[in-house]
């Protein structure tokens, strides 16, 4: 419809130059992260003599490998759970007509509405009287129970689109509704499955307000919090509190520039849901 | 479940088929509606961390209990009268409402110019698109610790307007109370405008290029173009963009814990950040959890009055 033309050059100039502001956090982030503690000149002048000293004293000190660590054991742990558990309520929640179902439906909506700050402190009393509290089970339990209601719209919606024939084929064909769900609608949901995983994985990982209240005074820290700790314990030496921001940070944009055609789809694709 | 969806879509023929079960009907419609015990697991949990919490703490703002005591008493609605003769608290409902506000309209506006300017045929648009989102994969409350230390009277934010010649605006921006609030804004939007630009960019993608070239070779300018044909079909993106970024506004706490912890003063006190202080901090649980319950107000009127709003804007787009 277009070609390149002259305003399109200076379209591009613009775009460059605010993604360059937006990027400019990281620059600081990287140039602080590798100064040694010495050097006070301006935060925005290139690093001279760059160093990794701030890595490994952050890395040792702010035992982030610990809380990597669990930090990767909750998300994993609270995605499996939570798709496995969303997709199968999605199917008679999207398939069946009867009244309970629609009551359900009305009932997972409430869900996304209500905010987890009036259920957060309740629940602090039921963890803390089942002993869970400061273990990463309560974070999983946790995470498990209020991504419900999101993911398990997500897919009702995505199944409501679908067509129901190839399961009432099946059904027709003699399979029991749990034989068609396995064989037939599992395999249609790749899509959405997509879609879930990485919103429910970005929202666990990146979670600070429940790590803080579940896992306070606890040794087994989520990178976030422990990161939280660190800043405080360092607020002066923000030297060694950007490596710890850049080793946080490294992972995450690791995956996601390595994944970014999903992610990005991912992310988007909430749209249809 | 991802192992299992890697399966190819079976043709119905290949369904290993069960053996008839005693009796019942082998018709296929009375049997789909069967499975409720699918929803059981999902349910329980929901029930456990989410609904019956959530009963608990709507009871509990109608006592004085400190959260720790084994007995408390019943006080009726005292909490939410003292709350509104409580400043702290009246100023906390008016920050949320601001910071949901500003933010709403802001980041949408910056995401949708984002979105326009990388779905035309600038040469970069594929790397800009990935570079503008990147920040919203990252944790809010490591960017919000980066930008405590970039907004400061030292940091590189006052330092990069010194270099440019601008050093005359530099601010104390958390330190300052009249500003601090629009600091925490202007970082939710740096972060999140990427992400409202990845949704108008999917909106702006499903628009039919035929149309525009119809519209051009009808003598139509691009602001024309713009306002009688994607604005209309960018009604679902928008209603999504404006739905994530109130109910997230609204429930800020990550980036005001960093960035000011709701100072200076109580200048940046929101509700999120007020309820867990009087919680944990205070000790006045039942007075927390009515302000809780004025948050969950607040979100549900604000999500159902868009959901009606943009519900008959899209009938009438349509």
């Amino acid at each position: 419809m277009k070609r390149y033309r002259k305003g399109t050059f200076v379209l591009e100039l613009v775009m460059i130059a605010v993604s360059l502001v937006v990027a400019f956090p990281v620059y600081v982030l990287v140039n602080l992260a590798v100064r040694p503690t010495s050097d006070t000149s301006s935060p925005i002048r290139p690093t001279t003599s760059p160093t990794f000293d701030n890595f490994t004293q952050a890395w040792q000190q702010g035992g982030l490998g610990g809380a990597l660590l669990n930090s990767v054991l909750v998300t994993v742990g609270s995605v499996a759970v939570i798709l496995a558990v969303s997709s199968f309520a999605a199917y008679p929640l999207a398939r069946s007509t009867a009244r309970w179902s629609r009551g359900l439906f009305l009932l997972v909506m409430l869900g996304l509405i209500l905010p987890f700050q009036l259920a957060a402190l309740p629940l602090y009393q039921t963890m803390r009287d089942l002993h869970l509290l400061g273990t990463p089970w309560a974070l999983i339990l946790f995470h498990s129970g209020l991504q419900v209601p999101f993911t398990t719209f997500l897919y009702t919606g995505f199944l409501r689109a679908l067509p129901r024939d190839f399961e009432d084929a099946a059904l027709i064909d003699g399979c029991t509704p749990a034989q068609s769900f396995r064989h037939v609608v599992l395999p249609m949901l790749r899509p959405i499955t997509v879609t879930a995983l990485v919103l429910n994985t970005v929202a666990v990982w990146n979670d600070f307000f429940t790590p803080l209240l579940y896992l306070s005074g606890s040794t087994q820290q989520t990178l976030p919090v422990a990161i939280a700790g660190f800043v405080g314990q360092y607020v002066t030496d923000w030297n060694l509190v950007f490596a710890a921001l850049a080793i946080s940070i490294v992972p995450v944009l690791a995956v996601y520039f390595a994944l970014q055609r999903s992610i990005i789809s991912g992310f988007a694709g909430g749209l249809k849901g | 479940m991802p192992a299992a969806s890697r399966d190819p879509l079976p043709p119905p023929a290949a369904v290993v088929p069960s053996r008839p079960r005693d009796g019942r009907p082998r018709d296929g419609r009375r049997r789909a509606g069967s499975p409720w015990w699918f929803a059981v697991p999902a349910m329980v949990l929901f029930a456990f961390v989410v609904l019956v919490p959530s009963a608990r703490g709507v009871y509990y703002a109608f006592t004085d209990w400190d959260g720790l005591a084994p007995d408390f008493s019943f006080i009726g609605f005292d909490n939410f009268t003292g709350l509104l003769d409580d400043p702290d608290a009246v100023r906390a409902i008016w920050h949320t409402l601001l910071i949901a506000v500003s933010i709403t309209v802001i980041q949408n506006v910056f995401g949708l110019l984002l979105a326009l300017g990388v779905n035309s045929l600038i040469k970069t648009r594929n790397v800009l698109r990935v570079a503008l989102f990147a920040p919203a994969v990252i944790t809010p409350i490591v960017t919000a610790y980066l930008w405590r230390n970039l907004l400061g009277p030292d940091g590189a934010v006052n330092s990069l307007l010194g270099a440019v010649g601008l050093g005359s605006l530099g601010q104390d921006w958390l330190g300052d109370p009249q500003l601090a609030l629009w600091s925490i804004v202007g970082v939710v939007v740096w972060q999140f405008g990427g992400y409202s630009m990845v949704i108008f960019l999917a909106g702006l993608q499903s628009v039919p290029k035929e149309i525009h070239e119809a519209a051009d070779i009808d003598g139509a300018g691009p602001v024309r173009r713009f306002w009688s044909i994607t604005r209309p079909l960018l009604t679902p993106a928008l209603t999504i963009n404006l739905m994530l970024s109130i109910i997230g506004g609204i429930k800020l706490f990550d980036q005001v814990y960093a960035l000011t912890g709701g100072g200076p003063g109580h200048a940046t006190d929101t509700l999120s950040t007020l309820i867990y202080k009087d919680a944990f901090t205070l000790g006045e649980f039942g007075y927390s959890v009515a302000l809780a319950v004025v948050l969950t107000i607040i979100v549900a009127v604000a999500s159902t009055g868009q959901y009606l709003a943009l519900a008959r804007g899209e009938r009438a787009a349509s």
